[in-house]
């Protein structure tokens, strides 16, 4: 593959947060480092965090610890009841460099963080220093109540934390092009869970170091460290599950009923097409469930289809073999809307759900066109849009059509 | 109230009268009340939300202690335990005895605090807490914890002696040891409450640090949820190849619950175990692939057919390489049907070559294919099946796992399990069960293994 030119948006994050960087640390080796102890016990902290990072695409905050401490310290006022006069070029700095520690074994074993996270983790705590550091160090927020003083804090956490997720969205966004929309509000959604437990014990650990000093560090990362292993283990599971899923889905192709590989390439074609259409991720769940099971209908018969192709069947037994297929993923206790697509998936487009519509035109597509030969992609392209009248949406067609184009209608080949 | 024996009632009324001796003082303290108020509404909030959005689900972590501990932490303790009591009043609860049941919750509850916010303020918590002096308020705190556990733990243990007749000694046996960590951690999080709470940023900042608990919680919560999901579908794809084979009903459970016991018989820790259950449960998964009119055949089966059919398997291996967890289970669904000398397939392996596990789940199998009704056998007793195995053990099985099965069959007896979704699934299926009743001409006695 020629290397891809990158998009400007992406070029132009990773510039601000170098040059954020640089001005930070020349800063800080300019006039030097406030409160030594503080801004070490920080560090540390923040390398434990990166330390204890797990690269999964699956999780979506890796270094949750990492995260709240580098912002806790950015809300850093007082230490063990003693005011603290670091500046945001300091926290910057700090964050930066332990980090960059932090993901020392982790580049060694070659999964370092991507440029992406450093830049974004750059950028919110440069965006949270900037916005509390400066006022108050000017004594801004002195005659503010205790309570008020915590809901500030939190406040400004949430709005960073939003902003962060409109940062990651446009950042994906860019780099895939998938739609933006969609993006957000997952982006939005993973808030609810390790999102808003990051922003707690970011607030709640700035407060207590005020309070009790530097104590409260370990004390306070307990939980939030819980919580991390909570999510480990529960996209662990999550993971196995679909291995099993996709171990299942091969049944069909270990007994000669369709060709291999067959069902793994219509679930990633029919994920990539989910997500240029806008689906969220527990629906791309379920179609991802649904197109590697949509053949399983077929063991039930008692003579295979030719090849598996079910796509040039005639409707009536396209249906039987989809209402089969149904039963059988009714019976493995998989969540029903998986049982749903599976039974739809040969029903005329107007009367099926969009992850049914997905399926059927996937499916057929990757009938087609392996059977077209060296020119199957873009002739079974042409054929499904002849068919847009009854049996494939239109609308499905054309997004297949463009996520084939961006990836250049190279489709993984049989294996 | 059907059925609860009187000498439990009169246990629990005894909780229950403590309780009430320790709530007793309350109306000789002085307490700032609206705090008591506040943490009893949260404490109740907290087991409402839980049990609610897990409908079905009795949490596996247990209850929600940061509120409760933090309680402890702050107030005199008749009034950290009176915090408790609305919670479980108010909780609900799956079984009946409903009212039984709220009573000795919130009975139990009220002493495990009173004794943790008792041992706290002897120790000298309180003022460390209020001075936010935290290396050495955790000292005390942990002592309040583990006095928590204790009390708990022998209460606990005494319902289970008293209402199931398990004698004491086992009804205590690692109450404390498995509950004592995840109650540590919640302590922690109630120390932190109590300091925040005593802080000059108040109530506010507290409330905070339940929330990455709750995140967690929910998470665990979810965990449990998918693992059992992802179990339900591993049962439910073994039914699959049940009835699509159709000669015997529930008979890879039974393997893999006869896999389990040769393990353990053994001496392998936990996770071994599990996965060999595993390997027992889903050995024959390669039937899936297999044509259904070859598999429910009556007749003797062409050389042809019989080849058609050793290939299971290897299809089976093919299914489930890509399932991680599997491990050493992969290897028994390829080789569980090797001789030890040489004469088995699908390659020949002699003796030690076959791998450990494929050797467990082969003596398993053949025993609950000896055991249980067959088209062309009819279930012979236990001690029969064993003698049998001994006899070919050297030849066809290992002798190690032979010994092992027999002396786990003879210390626990052999009680192949029946579960609810079993029973429900064979009335769903009843259409493609096969008949119990051997037919006629059926031989009544094959050599062990010689089933497909």
């Amino acid at each position: 593959m020629r290397p891809h030119r990158q998009p400007p948006l992406l070029t132009l994050v990773h510039a601000c947060a170098a040059l954020l960087a640089a001005g930070s640390l020349a800063v800080t080796l300019y006039s030097g480092l406030e409160e030594r102890r503080v801004a070490l016990a920080f560090g540390v902290l923040v390398t434990v965090g990166e330390l204890a990072r797990r690269n999964d695409a699956q999780v979506r905050e890796p270094a949750p610890l990492g995260a709240a401490a580098a912002l806790s310290y950015a809300l850093l006022g007082e230490a063990g009841g003693r005011a603290t006069h670091h500046g945001p070029a300091q926290v910057v700095a700090v964050v930066l460099a332990a980090s960059l520690l932090g993901s020392v074994p982790h580049v060694a074993r070659g999964q370092g963080p991507t440029l992406d996270h450093l830049a974004r983790r750059v950028l919110t705590v440069g965006f949270v220093a900037v916005c509390f550091q400066p006022p108050y160090n000017r004594g801004m927020f002195d005659d503010w109540g205790g309570p008020a003083y915590a809901l500030l804090l939190l406040a400004l956490l949430s709005l960073t934390a939003l902003c962060d997720a409109v940062l990651a969205a446009a950042l994906a966004h860019s780099r895939t092009g998938w739609p933006f929309g969609p993006v957000l509000r997952d982006e939005l959604r993973a808030l609810y869970g390790i999102g808003s437990a990051v922003i707690a014990t970011g607030a709640v650990m700035a407060l207590a170091v005020a309070v009790v000093g530097l104590w409260a560090l370990p004390v306070f990362s307990v939980p939030l460290l819980l919580a991390q292993m909570s999510f480990r283990r529960y996209a662990a599971v999550r993971a196995t599950y679909r291995q099993t899923i996709a171990s299942l889905a091969r049944a069909t192709e270990v007994a000669g009923y369709t060709p291999c590989g067959h069902a793994r390439r219509v679930a990633a074609l029919s994920q990539a097409v989910g997500r240029d259409l806008g689906l969220t991720e527990p629906e791309l769940a379920v179609l991802e469930y649904a197109a590697l099971m949509h053949d399983i209908g077929q063991l039930s018969l008692v003579d295979p289809v030719p090849a598996g192709a079910t796509a040039g069947l005639p409707a009536a037994e396209q249906r039987r073999i989809a209402l089969l297929g149904g039963a059988v993923v009714r019976q493995t206790g998989v969540d029903e809307a998986v049982a749903v697509v599976v039974e739809r998936q040969a029903d005329p487009y107007a009367e099926q759900p969009l992850a049914a519509r997905i399926v059927r035109a996937v499916n057929a597509y990757e009938e087609k066109s392996r059977e077209g030969g060296p020119g199957g992609p873009l002739t079974a392209l042409e054929e499904l849009r002849l068919a847009t009248a009854g049996e494939y949406a239109p609308e499905v067609v054309e997004s297949l059509a463009r996520v084939l184009a961006r990836s250049s209608l190279t489709l993984p080949l049989a294996g | 109230m059907e059925a609860v024996p009187a000498r439990v009632r009169t246990y629990v009324a005894c909780v229950a009268v403590a309780a009430l001796l320790c709530l007793l003082p309350l109306p000789g303290i002085r307490t700032p009340w609206w705090a008591v108020a506040l943490l009893a509404a949260l404490y109740a909030g907290c087991e409402r939300v839980a049990r609610s959005r897990f409908v079905g689900i009795s949490h596996p972590a247990g209850t929600f202690y940061p509120v409760l501990l933090a309680g402890a932490f702050l107030l005199p303790a008749p009034a950290a335990a009176l915090v408790a009591v609305p919670g479980a009043l108010l909780s609900q609860v799956e079984h009946r005895p409903v009212a039984l049941r709220r009573i000795w919750r919130a009975a139990q509850l009220v002493l495990g605090v009173w004794a943790a916010a008792r041992t706290h303020w002897l120790l000298g918590g309180r003022d460390a807490v209020a001075a936010g002096d935290v290396p050495y308020a955790l000292g005390p705190a942990g002592a309040a914890v583990l006095v928590f556990c204790l009390v708990l733990a022998v209460l606990d243990g005494g319902i289970l002696a008293v209402a199931e007749r398990v004698p004491v000694r086992r009804a205590w046996r690692g109450l404390v040891a498995r509950s004592l960590a995840p109650i540590a951690v919640h302590g922690l999080a109630g120390l932190m409450m109590a300091v925040l709470w005593r802080s000059p940023y108040g109530p506010v900042a507290a409330l905070l640090v339940l929330l990455p608990m709750c995140v967690s919680w929910w998470a665990f919560a979810q965990y449990h949820r998918e693992r059992a999901a992802h179990q339900a579908t591993i049962r439910a794809l073994v039914q699959a190849v049940d009835i699509k084979d159709g000669y015997t009903r529930g008979h890879s459970e039974r393997v893999g619950q006869a896999s389990m016991m040769i393990a353990r018989e053994l001496g392998m820790d936990d996770e071994r175990v599990e996965v060999l259950r595993f390997a027992g449960i889903l050995h024959d998964v390669g039937k899936l692939g297999v044509p259904t009119r070859l598999l429910r055949k009556n007749g003797p089966l062409t050389p042809e057919e019989r080849r058609v059919i050793e290939l299971h398997p290897e299809y089976g291996h093919e299914m489930v390489r890509g399932i991680g967890f599997l491990g050493e289970a992969r290897a028994a669904v390829l080789h569980h049907h090797e001789r030890l000398d040489g004469s088995g397939y699908p390659y020949g392996l002699v003796g030690r070559q076959i791998p450990e596990s494929a050797r467990v789940v082969a003596v398993a199998d053949a025993f609950d294919a000896m055991t249980s009704n067959r088209c062309y056998s009819r279930a012979r007793p236990v001690p029969v099946a064993l003698a049998e195995l001994e006899r070919c053990a050297g030849s066809q099985f290992d002798p190690v796992m032979v010994a092992a099965l027999v002396e786990a069959v003879g210390r626990t007896g052999w009680r192949p399990a029946v579960t609810a979704d079993d029973i429900e699934d064979t009335e769903g299926a009843q259409d493609v069960r096969p008949p119990r009743v051997p037919p006629p001409g059926a031989p009544v006695s094959s050599p062990p293994g010689a089933h497909r």
